[in-house]
C-alpha cells in the first residue's frame, strides 16, 4: 500500500526500485515463516512412525516466487496510476454491460451450440459426458445464483438440497415404481420443504449465521445418509435407480413383454448413445427452464423484492416488505432447483452414495456463481464451462484444483466482490433517460 | 373522510424507551394530526431518531401507548412488527442517513414501494409467471403513480440511472417519493433537510407543503433547519435528553424558555445560549 | 457414577480444546463483526506445525520432554500467528467497507484453500503421532470399571486456564486490549483518537491464531492423529461455543466451548456416537432461534 503515495510519474527510479525491493524482501520472509515447517518439512509415513522429508528447494521456489510477484506488482502500481475501487468497478462494469449486451445474441447461439453438441459428437461419449457436466453445474450455479446472487443470502451448504433432491428422487423411485416425471416435482418439493424447515428460524438472523447453519447443514444432511442404514443404505449408496425414459419408451436394447422401446419406436438400431443423449437434452431443458424462471422471476414484485433485500433490509422494512418471507421463498426456490438438479444427478448416475455431497460440491457451486458475477446469468454458464471444463482437460492437475477454486475465490473479492461479469439491468425502463447519464442533476 | 378536518391522526403516550441503563426516551406523549406537518426538534441526542424507531416498529417500546387512528380503524404500533406498521397502519418513514437501493434504478426503487400490491396483482406470483392482464395492468398503474412522483421530485429524466449514482440532494428527494409510494398515511421524515443547500431546502419545503395539502396526510418531522422547521411546521414538539420540554405552534415553541434555554438560544438570546 | 464421572473428564478436555478456538472466533467478531471460517483452518495448521516441529526435534535430539513441548508450544504459535496475520491481510483487509457478503465469500475461500494447501503440502493421509505423554491417575476403582484421568488432559485444562487468565488480563490491563475494546466500540472514532486500527485488527488476528495453535498442539496430542480436514468439524463446533456462550465475549466463548465439549462427550457416551456432529449443530440452530445473544453476550440493537 505504500506505494500508492509515489508520485505518478515516478517511473523507473531508482528510489521506486528501493522501496519495491524492499517490500518484496519483507514479503518473502513472512513467506519463508509460512512455507518452512508446512512446505519445506514432508510429513512421511517411513518404518515405526512418521519421518520428514526436508524439501529446501521447494521453500526455496516459493519464496523466491513471491519475492518476484511483491516486487512486480509494487512497480506495477508505482508505474501504472492504479485504479481506485471506484474507477475499477466502473471499468468493469462497462465490461459486464458489453458481455450483457452481446450474451442477447451470443444466447441465440449458445444455444444452438448446446442444441448441436450432441449431434456433431453423437458418436463421443465422452465429450457428451463432459458437455452434460458442464450443463448440471450450470443448472447448480443458476438456482444458487437465485438465493446469492439476486436475494444476497450467502448458502454454503446448498449441496444439501441436491442430495434431498436425489435421495427423495431414488427413494421415491425404487419404493413407489413411479415414473421419471413424476418424481422430478416431488424431489424439487422436497428440497424445496427442507429448505423452508431450515431457512424459517435461521433467515431473520444476521446474513453470516445463514452462512454457518448452511454450513453445518450441508455436513448433517451427510451424516444423517451415511448413518440412517435402513432408510439410506449408509455409505453403500442406493443403487439400482431407474433410469428416465423417452415417455414411456425406455433405452432398453429387449424391452419387457408387450413394450418398445425407444430405438424400436424410431425404426433404428439401438445404441447405448441414445441414452446419453437423451439425458444430456433433458438438462439442457432442465437448466434452460431454471435460466427463463429466473429471468421472468426478476421482473415480478418478489424478483424485486429480493434484490431490495439485498441492498438494503431495513430500507425494505420500511416499505412494508416481509422479510422472513421473501426471503424463504428465495431459499425455497433455490432449493427446489436444486433439488431437480439431484434428481437429475440420481437418474443419470443409476447409483448414489453420501461421497457425491461433501462441502467441496457446494464450494464448487459457490466459486461459479463469485467468479461469473452474482446475479449474472451469463457469467454463471461462462464460469461453469471455464471451472468445470477446464478441469476436466487439466485432469493431471486435479491436486491443485481447489486450492485454485479457494484462492480464485479470495481474489476475485479483493479485485471485484460482485463477480467478474456481475452487470445489472433495471428491470423496467421508464425510457426518459438522459442520454449521458452522469453529470446533470441539482 | 377530508370532512373531519384535522382529526388526530398519531396519539403517543407515555413513550419510554431504554437501552440498558441508558434512557433513551423518557415519558413522552403528544398528538400529530391529519393534514398537520408535526415537527420533533432538540439537540443531538434528544431521542428524535429513537421516537420515529418506536414509531415505525423498529424498536420496542419499553413503556407506552402508541395509537394511529385511520378514521375507521385504529393501530397500536408498539404491536406491530416493523413491516406490519408500514404494510397495515400505512406508516412510511425515511431515513437520517439515507436508505435507498443503490444498485437499483430510480424507478425500480418506487416499484418496490409498491411492493404489497402489486404481489397481490400478481398472484403472489403465480400468475404473474404467466404474464397475465390483471399483473401487466397493475404494473403500469405502478409505473404511473411512480412517474407522478418523479415529476413531482424532478426526476424523470433519471428514472433510469442507479439510485445510487444521484447526488445527494436527488436522493433525499428519491427517498421521500418512495415512502409516498408506498401511500402512507402519515409520512416520517428523519432531517430531510440535512446536507441541502438553501435552494434545496426552499423546494423541499414546497413539496411537503404540496403532500400535505394535496395528499392530505399527516407528516411527522426531525429537522434541525430552523428554516424548514419554522417555515412549514403546523406544530412541533421539543425534546431535550429524552424528554418532552414544550409543544405547541411554532410561535409557542420560539417564545417558551424552556426551549430557548435548552436549544433555540442562539437564535433568540445570544447571552442566554452562552450562559 | 464411574462412568458418568470419566465422560465428565473427557468433555471438559474436549471443551477445553472448543474454548481456545472458539475465542478466536469471537475476539474477531468482537472487532470487525465478521465470521472467520478460516479460524477452523488456521487451527488445523497450528496442529500440523506441531506435529512437524516434534519430528523435527525428535531429530535433532531433543528428547527432554519438558523442553520439546515447550519449544513445540513456541514454534506452533509462533508460525501459526504469522498465516493468521496472512490471512487477515491478503483475504480481509483489502475488503473493509466492500459489498456485506464479500468478507464472507473471501473467508470461505481462504478456508478452502487452506486446507487445500496442507493437504498438497502434506498430503491427505492421517497423520498419527505416537503418544508423549503417558500414563495418569485412576480413582474409584469399583470392580470392573475404573475412572482415569491422564496427564495429558490435566496439562490441557491447566495450560488453558492459565491461557485464559493471561488472555483476560492482557485485554483488560494493557493498552493493546484498550485499543481493541475501543475498535469493537467505533472503528472510526478509535482512529480518530490515533489508534491503529488496522494493527490492533491484525494483532487481534495473530492472538486468536496463537490460541488456535495451542488447542491444534492439545488436540494432537490429546487424540494423537490429525489430518487436513479437522479444522472443518473443530472450527464449527468451536464456533457453536462461540454463539453459545455468546459471540464477542470472551468468558463467554470459554464457557460455551466447556459446554460443547460436555454435550458433544456425553451424547457420545449415551446416545449416539454417530450422531455427535448433529448435537452439536442442533445446538446451534436452537440457540440461534431462542436465544441468539448467547448465555453470555449482550443483546445487540440494531442500528437503524
Amino acid at each position: 500500500m505504500a506505494a500508492t503515495s509515489q508520485p505518478r510519474f515516478a517511473a523507473l527510479s531508482g528510489v521506486g526500485l528501493v522501496a519495491a525491493a524492499k517490500e518484496a524482501g519483507l514479503a518473502a520472509f513472512i513467506a519463508l515463516v509460512l512455507a518452512i515447517t508446512v512446505i519445506g518439512m514432508r510429513t512421511v509415513d517411513q518404518q515405526g512412525g512418521l519421518g520428514i522429508e526436508f524439501r529446501p528447494t521447494v521453500v526455496g521456489i516459493a519464496v523466491g516466487l513471491v519475492f518476484v510477484g511483491r516486487f512486480l506488482l509494487v512497480l506495477w502500481r508505482q508505474r501504472a496510476r492504479p485504479l481506485d475501487r471506484g474507477a475499477r468497478e466502473r471499468v468493469m462494469d462497462r465490461i459486464g454491460a458489453e458481455v450483457l449486451h452481446y450474451s442477447k445474441y451470443a444466447g441465440i447461439s449458445l444455444f444452438a451450440l448446446a442444441v448441436a453438441v450432441p449431434i456433431i459428437w453423437s458418436g463421443n461419449r465422452y465429450v457428451v459426458d463432459v458437455a452434460t457436466l458442464v450443463l448440471t453445474y450450470i443448472m447448480l450455479g443458476w438456482g444458487l445464483n437465485i438465493v446469492v446472487g439476486l436475494a444476497g443470502l450467502l448458502d454454503l451448504g446448498y449441496v444439501a438440497f441436491y442430495a434431498v433432491g436425489a435421495y427423495s428422487y431414488a427413494l421415491i423411485a425404487l419404493h413407489f415404481d413411479l415414473s421419471f416425471w413424476a418424481c422430478l416435482p416431488l424431489a424439487g418439493l422436497f428440497a424445496a420443504s427442507f429448505g423452508v424447515l431450515l431457512g424459517f428460524p435461521v433467515l431473520r438472523l444476521r446474513g453470516d449465521y445463514l452462512a454457518i447453519v448452511t454450513l453445518g447443514f450441508g455436513e448433517i444432511i451427510r451424516v444423517i445418509l451415511l448413518n440412517w442404514y435402513s432408510f439410506t443404505r449408509g455409505p453403500d449408496g442406493l443403487s439400482g435407480i431407474p433410469r428416465p425414459s423417452f415417455f414411456g419408451f425406455e433405452f432398453t436394447r429387449r424391452p419387457a413383454e408387450g413394450e418398445t422401446a425407444f430405438h424400436q419406436l424410431f425404426g433404428w438400431d439401438y445404441s447405448s448413445m441414445h441414452r446419453i443423449i437423451f439425458l444430456y437434452y433433458l438438462i439442457l431443458v432442465l437448466a434452460l427452464i431454471t435460466n427463463f424462471f429466473t429471468l421472468r422471476i426478476r421482473k415480478l414484485p418478489v424478483g424485486r423484492a429480493w434484490e431490495a433485500l439485498r441492498e438494503d433490509e431495513i430500507a425494505c422494512r420500511s416499505l412494508g416488505i416481509n422479510p422472513t418471507n421473501t426471503k424463504l421463498t428465495a431459499f425455497a426456490i433455490g432449493a427446489m432447483f436444486g433439488g431437480f438438479a439431484g434428481s437429475f444427478f440420481a437418474t443419470r448416475q443409476g447409483f448414489i452414495s453420501p461421497e457425491s455431497f461433501t462441502f467441496v460440491e457446494s464450494a464448487v457451486i459457490l466459486a461459479i456463481v463469485v467468479l461469473g458475477g452474482m446475479g449474472s446469468q451469463i457469467g454463471v454458464v461462462l464460469a461453469a464451462v471455464v471451472l468445470i471444463g477446464g478441469t476436466e482437460l487439466f485432469r493431471e492437475l486435479s491436486e491443485y484444483r481447489m486450492l485454485a477454486f479457494g484462492g480464485l475465490m479470495v481474489a476475485i473479492m479483493v479485485w471485484r466482490p460482485r463477480g467478474l461479469l456481475a452487470h445489472r439491468e433495471p428491470t423496467l425502463l421508464l425510457g426518459r433517460t438522459t442520454a449521458a447519464g452522469g453529470g446533470g442533476g441539482p | 373522510m377530508s370532512a373531519t378536518a384535522n382529526r388526530a391522526l398519531l396519539t403517543v403516550e407515555h413513550l419510554t424507551m431504554r437501552f440498558g441503563g441508558l434512557l433513551a426516551v423518557n415519558d413522552v406523549s403528544f398528538v400529530a394530526s391529519n393534514r398537520e406537518i408535526t415537527a420533533i426538534i432538540g439537540p443531538n441526542g434528544a431521542g428524535k431518531t429513537t421516537v420515529f424507531n418506536c414509531l415505525t416498529g423498529f424498536y420496542k417500546p419499553t413503556i407506552g401507548r402508541l395509537t394511529l387512528d385511520h378514521g375507521d380503524h385504529t393501530f397500536l404500533l408498539e404491536q406491530m412488527d416493523d413491516f406490519r406498521v408500514a404494510q397495515k397502519a400505512r406508516v412510511g418513514r425515511t431515513f437520517q442517513n439515507i436508505r435507498l437501493f443503490p444498485g437499483m434504478s430510480v424507478l425500480e426503487n418506487l416499484i418496490v414501494a409498491q411492493h404489497n400490491r402489486l404481489m397481490r396483482a400478481s398472484g403472489y406470483t403465480l400468475f404473474g409467471l404467466f404474464g397475465t392482464g390483471t399483473y401487466r395492468h397493475a404494473e403500469q398503474e405502478a409505473v404511473e403513480k411512480a412517474r407522478y412522483w418523479l415529476d413531482r421530485v424532478r426526476l424523470l429524466d433519471r428514472a433510469d440511472a442507479n439510485a445510487g449514482a444521484l447526488p445527494y440532494g436527488a436522493q433525499r428527494r428519491l427517498e421521500i417519493a418512495r415512502a409516498m409510494c408506498s401511500d402512507p398515511v402519515l409520512l416520517c421524515l428523519d432531517e430531510p433537510a440535512a446536507g441541502l443547500n438553501p435552494r434545496e431546502s426552499a423546494e423541499l419545503n414546497e413539496l411537503l407543503r404540496f403532500i400535505k395539502t394535496e395528499h392530505e396526510i399527516g407528516i411527522l418531522l426531525i429537522e434541525h433547519d430552523m428554516s424548514v422547521v419554522m417555515g412549514i411546521s403546523d406544530h412541533i414538539v421539543v425534546l431535550d435528553y429524552g424528554r418532552k420540554i414544550s409543544d405547541g405552534s411554532p410561535e409557542h415553541v420560539r417564545n417558551d424558555p424552556a426551549v430557548i434555554r435548552a436549544y433555540l438560544g442562539e437564535e433568540e438570546d445570544e447571552a442566554e445560549a452562552a450562559r | 457414577m464411574e462412568y458418568f464421572v470419566q465422560q465428565l473428564i473427557n468433555g471438559l478436555t474436549l471443551g477445553a480444546i472448543y474454548g481456545l478456538i472458539a475465542i478466536g472466533y469471537t475476539m474477531v467478531y468482537g472487532i470487525i463483526g465478521m465470521i472467520n471460517f478460516a479460524h477452523g483452518d488456521v487451527f488445523m495448521i497450528g496442529a500440523f506445525v506441531a506435529l512437524i516441529s516434534f519430528l523435527v526435534l525428535g531429530i535433532a535430539g531433543v528428547t527432554w520432554l519438558p523442553l520439546a513441548l515447550l519449544l513445540v508450544l513456541l514454534i506452533a504459535m509462533f508460525v501459526t500467528s504469522a498465516y493468521g496475520w496472512a490471512v487477515e491481510r491478503l483475504a480481509y483487509r483489502p475488503l473493509r467497507g466492500s459489498f456485506r457478503l464479500a468478507p464472507l465469500i473471501s473467508a470461505i475461500g481462504m478456508s478452502i484453500f487452506l486446507q487445500n494447501y496442507v493437504q498438497i503440502a502434506q498430503g491427505a493421509r492421517v497423520k498419527p503421532l505416537p503418544p508423549l505423554i503417558q500414563g495418569g491417575f485412576t480413582f474409584m476403582e469399583h470392580g470392573s470399571f475404573t475412572v482415569s484421568l491422564s496427564y495429558m488432559q490435566i496439562i490441557i485444562v491447566v495450560l488453558t486456564l492459565a491461557l485464559m487468565t493471561a488472555f483476560s488480563l492482557l485485554i483488560a490491563r494493557t493498552a493493546l486490549g484498550r485499543a481493541q475494546r475501543a475498535c469493537e466500540q467505533d472503528r472510526t472514532m478509535a482512529a480518530l483518537l490515533g489508534i491503529n486500527v488496522d494493527r490492533t485488527i491484525s494483532l487481534t488476528f495473530v492472538m486468536g491464531a496463537a490460541l488456535a495453535a495451542v488447542a491444534g498442539m492439545m488436540f494432537l496430542l490429546y487424540y494423537g492423529v490429525i489430518d487436513f480436514f479437522i479444522g472443518f468439524l473443530a472450527g464449527i463446533k468451536a464456533f457453536t461455543a462461540a454463539v453459545l456462550g455468546g459471540i464477542g465475549s470472551l468468558p463467554g466463548a470459554m464457557l460455551g466451548g466447556l459446554l460443547i465439549g460436555l454435550i458433544e462427550t456425553f451424547w457420545s457416551a449415551y446416545f449416539t456416537i454417530e450422531y455427535k456432529d448433529v448435537a452439536a449443530f442442533s445446538i446451534l440452530v436452537l440457540v440461534l432461534i431462542f436465544r441468539p445473544s448467547g448465555l453470555l453476550g449482550r443483546p445487540e440493537v440494531e442500528k437503524v
